[in-house]
């Protein structure tokens, strides 16, 4: 059988139309994911300071003007620009390759990139000139440079372009693919992509109606029950958006990497939906102590809040049954046994079980953190930062690191570096993390408050219980920061690597029962979208709308 | 759709976990009326001192006929007013608290004790002492560049004195 002149001149149009959407595809990856991890690189000696200067150990680092302004562009780096540049590397990888097509405009897609560096050089300018050391939590009434709130903006207002770029992605190419499901992997970002739109617009609605008109002097106050109100909207679900690349991995990369099958595609989308559903309108976890809500909004948001513990409880159970078939396909034996018998030379499987250890452990806190009642025990104390460092910082950036070690050589051609450096890094990752946080648990539990550079309280008995854990948590950040370099250490040298990579196809884990056909539900988000609105409505409708009509009274801008 | 029945089992462990979780939280808010501190109630932050209840003469420790105590304070950079109260171990006290400028918060050391202070809201919470002894009450909410030194001393004293 001969193929005419027409059909070949029309396959060698694909051919060159999806080699072109995987070159952008990658090099929109690649700007993307440098940015992110030279945020993450940046970060890490920062955090390394805060440790040490907090200790008490070393006089000669203490300053209150540098600790504070050191912390808030700690946070902006890590859990701003780190995140936000990670997801949209990843993500336009995942759509280039697991789609095959190129986002609508490139032109748009770049200049969502650029504006988004640019939005964060301008914070950063701000940040290190300690002009905005209002935490990345911003806090008002106090205020920081204007410049600094128009820079977090335009971080923000550049990921959405990212957010359109793959939600137009899904859905083009479910017009050109009727009935069929769209690849998990590209279900899960757009997903994220949805949720980022919705989590973002609370703080987008306090930078623009109150922190930047009131930092320009167009307003004379603000209502800081109301910002606290507005900010709790961004604040759960963020943490979610964050996350949700790192279970991307989880269930499209490590099953693959191990060997193996990913145990349900069809629970992974329910985890997915529901992380989104159960995400964002239950912010107020976070104002439980505060004294602008009343108790009964405070325990509606309760239930939502554990309600999102469920697809964290499904993807455990999925990647690890994914990843105990991968082990008994290589032979491994025994109800724990199998563990040893995975492929712990891989960094993506040891990146996967790390990560779910320190899951087990983090989510533990989180539902402590979440109880409308215990919470009043740790609140504000270094018990949260222990825990968000633990589930941010370990679970979920570890997973970022062993993404990274993947996407690497498949978007240059070159080799890993050292796939030995790499497990060792991300052992040292884990183990860092592990000597960081407990330590910074057990002193939050011993009251030890939040967000201070010293703690010069007279009372000996009260403060001397907490300095040995604090030397211990030092030691943890210097093994961070050992970790981190040798991160970098790797990828750059992956790209001066002459060994070409061997396999250079991107491809993803296969369900041991591929969906053939899903619900609609499972392969759309217009549903969710309007549930979501409903739910939204009803948890932050009167909440929000009470400050129109309680006579609240502005409340004066402070500088730091 | 297909569920595995190992899946299925697991679902209902963790529908089990998240319902019991719930239930038991909801029944101490509803059965024994434990919520946290969430009194809705504005001031003008600019205007305490204009204020009956936060006028600096009226700040302190008040004892109500029933024997429970109203200690009244103010929150302002860099410390909370009165700067030493004393209360009598074992007794219920009911705090209430506003700022006169930022956002603050507080926690006091083998209490539970534990609130936000927002400026433009009187913040409230319910607490009884139950060790003797004297303690910081730490201020655990960023205010600003002298944060670390915002803290008061608590006097918890034995009941007869």
């Amino acid at each position: 059988m001969s193929i005419t002149a027409e059909e070949a001149g029309r396959l060698s149009q694909t051919q060159s139309t999806t080699a072109s959407a995987l070159r952008l595809g990658n090099r929109l990856g690649m700007s993307n994911l440098w940015f992110a991890f030279i945020a993450l690189l940046l970060g890490l000696p920062m955090g390394l300071y805060q440790v040490a200067e907090r200790s008490g150990y070393f006089p000669w680092l203490e300053s209150s003007h540098v600790y504070f302004a050191s912390t808030s562009t700690h946070g902006v780096l890590m859990a701003y620009v780190l995140t936000t540049f990670f997801m949209m590397g990843y993500g336009y990888h995942s759509m280039a390759h697991s789609l095959k097509i190129k986002t609508w405009s490139p032109l748009f897609s770049w200049a969502g990139f650029y504006m988004a560096v640019f939005g964060t050089a301008l914070a950063a300018v701000m940040l290190l000139t300690g002009k905005a050391s209002v935490m990345y939590t911003f806090y008002p009434p106090e205020m920081a440079h204007p410049l600094f709130y128009i820079g977090a903006v335009l971080l923000v207002v550049g990921s959405w372009f990212w957010c359109i770029d793959m939600i137009a992605g899904m859905t083009q190419w479910k017009k050109q693919n009727p009935g069929k499901p769209v690849p998990l992997v590209m279900f899960g970002t757009t997903i994220n992509a949805m949720l980022w739109l919705w989590t973002s617009a609370g703080v987008a609605i306090e930078a623009l109606f109150q922190l930047i008109p009131v930092s320009l002097g167009l307003k004379e106050t603000l209502d800081p029950g109301m910002a606290r109100t507005l900010f709790s909207w961004t604040l759960h679900a963020i943490v979610y958006v964050w996350l949700i690349p790192a279970y991307i991995a989880m269930y499209t990369l490590v099953p693959k990497l191990a060997g193996g099958k990913l145990f349900s595609d069809e629970f992974a989308r329910i985890a997915f939906v529901m992380l989104f559903i159960f995400s964002v309108p239950i912010g107020f976890h976070h104002l439980y102590m505060d004294p602008q809500q009343a108790a009964g909004w405070k325990l509606l948001h309760m239930l939502g809040t554990f309600m999102v513990a469920i697809p964290t409880f499904l993807t455990g159970f999925t990647v690890l049954a994914s990843l105990e078939i991968a082990s008994r396909l290589r032979g491994g034996k025994g109800i724990f046994g199998w563990m040893l018998g995975l492929d712990w030379k891989e960094p993506m499987v040891v990146a996967g079980m790390l990560a779910m250890f320190m899951l087990t452990f983090g989510g533990f806190g989180g539902l402590i953190n979440a109880s409308y009642s215990l919470n009043a025990m740790i609140h504000n104390t270094q018990w949260v930062t222990g825990h968000f460092h633990l589930i941010f910082g370990g679970t979920t950036v570890i997973m970022y690191l062993a993404v990274a070690y993947w996407i690497w050589p498949k978007i240059t051609g070159r080799q890993l570096h050292s796939k030995a450096m790499a497990v060792w890094q991300l052992w040292l990752w884990f183990i860092g993390m592990l000597v960081l946080t407990l330590p910074w648990h057990y002193i939050g539990m011993l009251w030890y408050p939040r967000r201070v550079s010293s703690t010069p309280y007279e009372h000996v008995g009260v403060v001397a219980q907490w300095g040995i854990y604090e030397l211990m948590m030092v030691v943890g950040g210097i093994i961070l920061v050992v970790s981190g370099v040798m991160f970098i250490y790797n990828l750059i040298r992956t790209h001066t690597n002459k060994i070409a990579e061997p396999d250079m196809t991107v491809s993803y884990a296969e369900a041991i029962h591929p969906p053939l056909k899903v619900p609609n539900i499972l392969n759309s988000l217009t549903f969710w979208n309007w549930a979501m609105a409903a739910y939204m409505l009803i948890s932050y409708g009167y909440p929000l709308l009470q400050f129109f009509f309680i006579g609240t009274h502005g409340a004066i801008p402070f500088g730091i | 759709m297909h569920v595995d029945p190992l899946e299925k089992r697991w679902l209902y462990v963790v529908g089990g976990i998240v319902a019991f979780t719930i239930a038991v939280q909801v029944y101490y808010a509803a059965a024994k009326g434990i919520h946290p501190p969430s009194n809705v109630q504005t001031i003008d932050s600019a205007k305490l001192h204009l204020s009956k209840e936060f006028a600096e003469n009226n700040l302190g420790v008040h004892k109500n006929t029933d024997g429970s105590l109203d200690v009244t304070m103010v929150a302002a950079r860099y410390g909370f007013y009165p700067q030493e109260i004393e209360v009598p171990i074992d007794t219920p006290v009911r705090l209430r608290i506003a700022s006169l400028d930022v956002l603050h918060g507080l926690l006091v050391p083998y209490s539970n004790l534990n609130l936000m202070v927002v400026p433009g809201y009187i913040s409230e919470a319910n607490t009884t002492f139950t060790k003797l002894g004297e303690f910081p009450m730490i201020c655990n909410e960023y205010c600003g560049i002298g944060h670390d030194y915002m803290y008061a001393r608590v006097r918890v004293v034995p009941k007869n004195n």
